[in-house]
């Protein structure tokens, strides 16, 4: 049983901390495929990365229902990390997260699930966060869409292998959809609902 | 008692996530107006509190924070919200638009062509494109879910109908990567075209519409028009009087009751640069600046 003495410790300075995080996030969703580096670093708990853990800091609070994964949430580190240094309700039904955090690809439910928005407000719609092994190699895809200046190229292992294909259903849903932040360790890549991407295989 | 002391950027670190979840969703959904619980400022509203509240989100002890009113380093307002980051932020500020990684504007979108490491943060007074149109916000709404965006045709079309063009010279409605018709705040025609395709990440607050909304960088950004006619950038038809200009956006300054007017560079430090290079416009005098020129030559 950990006490709360005992958990991994919040940001060192909660304020440029999480601007310094913000400023990696916004501009890796801004300049999609790019990979941005989280620089200030909290402790993480269990099998949270520490890029996803400065995230949390960063952009959960009392107003986000978060979704966790059932390898993050059968870590009661994690779970109570997060109460404590965020506030931010667990919820058991994906499709009223604010955030989701995955820690294994593999068992990404369908995306589907996840809010998508409305078209009135597409905005009320889950970020999903899944931590990868690398975001350096593995797979290549060509990224295109806005924030993009004609063509990225993303190497990542990703998992779950197909995860750009499913996210093609963006295409169809625009302007619901989900966004997506991959992170390894500490870096970031994002893949807002307007990016498409092509493999160009391993 | 200990004097009273604000938080890093004034803002609380409450407001800042929830802006911050806004400006990522509104990054997400280009040209989309993200709702956001927009605060109280310590300014009134119409005096820029949306962009206050977007730049505190998003600024760093790090940036250089430059802050332009119709183009001008040097009006009330953007003097005024300067002072205001470097006091509560600390920031270093800059008129120099080529040295700033965060510029708030009024009504303007600087000469200098921006770079992929800054961000322009508008502040924006009427956020909905059609609220002149439809003043219902849920009607609204319902109209950018279907992408019905004839009523902003008809309006461009009755003023062909009247005035024989687009009068339309501000605010210009543009559509944003093929889907979303957004309103770039009121800045003139002229700098619609800057818009498209923009190295920088484009930021748009509203306080008190309390809307977010963005144009990620290298975004396709179209003014609406037609076949027959198309979108014309407008501007006088003059050059600078003060650097000689041809292609910069111009203000016009009346200078008598007898007529007497001129035109110069609203981009202010577009135009000190373009002296300062040895450009001169026909009432460009600055005698004591000749006087030092002479003097540093001789």
């Amino acid at each position: 049983m950990t006490t709360i003495s005992e958990l991994p410790p919040g940001f060192a300075d909660k304020v440029l901390s999480a601007q310094s995080t913000f400023r990696s996030v916004m501009d890796a969703m801004a300049r999609p495929g790019s990979v941005r580096r989280i620089v200030p670093m909290a402790g993480a708990p269990g099998p949270m990365m520490r890029g996803t853990a400065a995230i949390a800091l960063t952009l959960f609070d009392h107003d986000t229902p978060l979704w966790l994964d059932a390898r993050m949430a059968e870590s009661p580190d994690v779970v109570k990390w997060l109460k404590f240094h965020t506030g931010a309700p667990v919820v058991q039904d994906c499709s009223i997260a604010s955030f989701a955090l995955v820690s294994n690809g593999a068992a990404l439910p369908p995306l589907d699930r996840f809010a998508l928005g409305t078209n009135e407000y597409p905005d009320r719609s889950t970020t999903v966060i899944i931590q990868l092994e690398s975001l350096v190699s593995g797979r290549s895809f060509e990224l295109r869409g806005p924030g993009i200046d004609g063509v990225a190229t993303l190497q990542a292992s990703i998992e779950p292998f197909d995860l750009l294909e499913r996210l093609r259903l963006n295409e169809a849903l625009f302007p619901r959809g989900i966004d997506v932040v991959l992170v390894a360790d500490d870096a970031v890549v994002a893949i807002p609902r307007t990016t498409r991407a092509v493999s160009k295989g391993s | 008692m200990n004097a009273p002391a604000y938080n890093f950027a004034y803002l609380d670190e409450q407001t800042k996530r929830m802006i911050r979840r806004a400006i990522l969703k509104a990054i997400a959904i280009p040209g989309y107006q993200v709702p956001f619980a927009s605060r109280e400022m310590p300014m009134p509203y119409g005096w820029g509190t949306g962009g206050v509240q977007v730049t505190a989100a998003i600024l760093g002890p790090q940036d250089v924070l430059k802050v332009i009113d119709q183009g001008s380093d040097d009006t009330t307002n953007a003097i005024s919200i300067r002072k205001f980051f470097a006091k509560t932020a600390g920031v270093a500020t800059t008129t120099a638009t080529d040295e700033a990684t965060v510029i708030q504007t009024r009504h303007r979108i600087p000469e200098t062509a921006l770079n992929e490491n800054q961000v322009l943060v508008y502040q924006v007074p009427i956020p909905e494109p059609l609220r002149f149109l439809e003043p219902r916000e849920t009607e609204t709404r319902r109209m950018h879910a279907l992408a019905e965006y004839g009523l902003m045709h008809v309006k461009l079309y009755e003023d062909i109908a009247r005035f024989g063009h687009i009068a339309t010279a501000y605010a210009y409605p543009v559509k944003v990567n093929a889907r979303y018709v957004m309103d770039p705040s009121p800045t003139p025609k002229f700098d619609n075209p800057k818009m498209d395709n923009c190295p920088a990440l484009q930021l748009f607050g509203a306080g008190r519409e309390k809307r977010i909304y963005a144009i990620p960088p290298y975004t396709k950004v179209v003014s609406l028009d037609f076949e027959d006619h198309p979108f014309e950038p407008y501007r006088f038809n003059a050059p600078c009087a003060l650097c000689g200009a041809e292609n910069s956006y111009l203000d016009e300054i009346v200078t008598d009751d007898k007529g007497g007017r001129m035109f110069v560079c609203s981009d202010t430090d577009y135009c000190e640069g373009r002296q300062a290079a040895g450009h001169h416009g026909s009432l460009s005098a600055a005698p004591y600046k000749e006087k030092a020129r002479e003097a540093s030559n001789g």
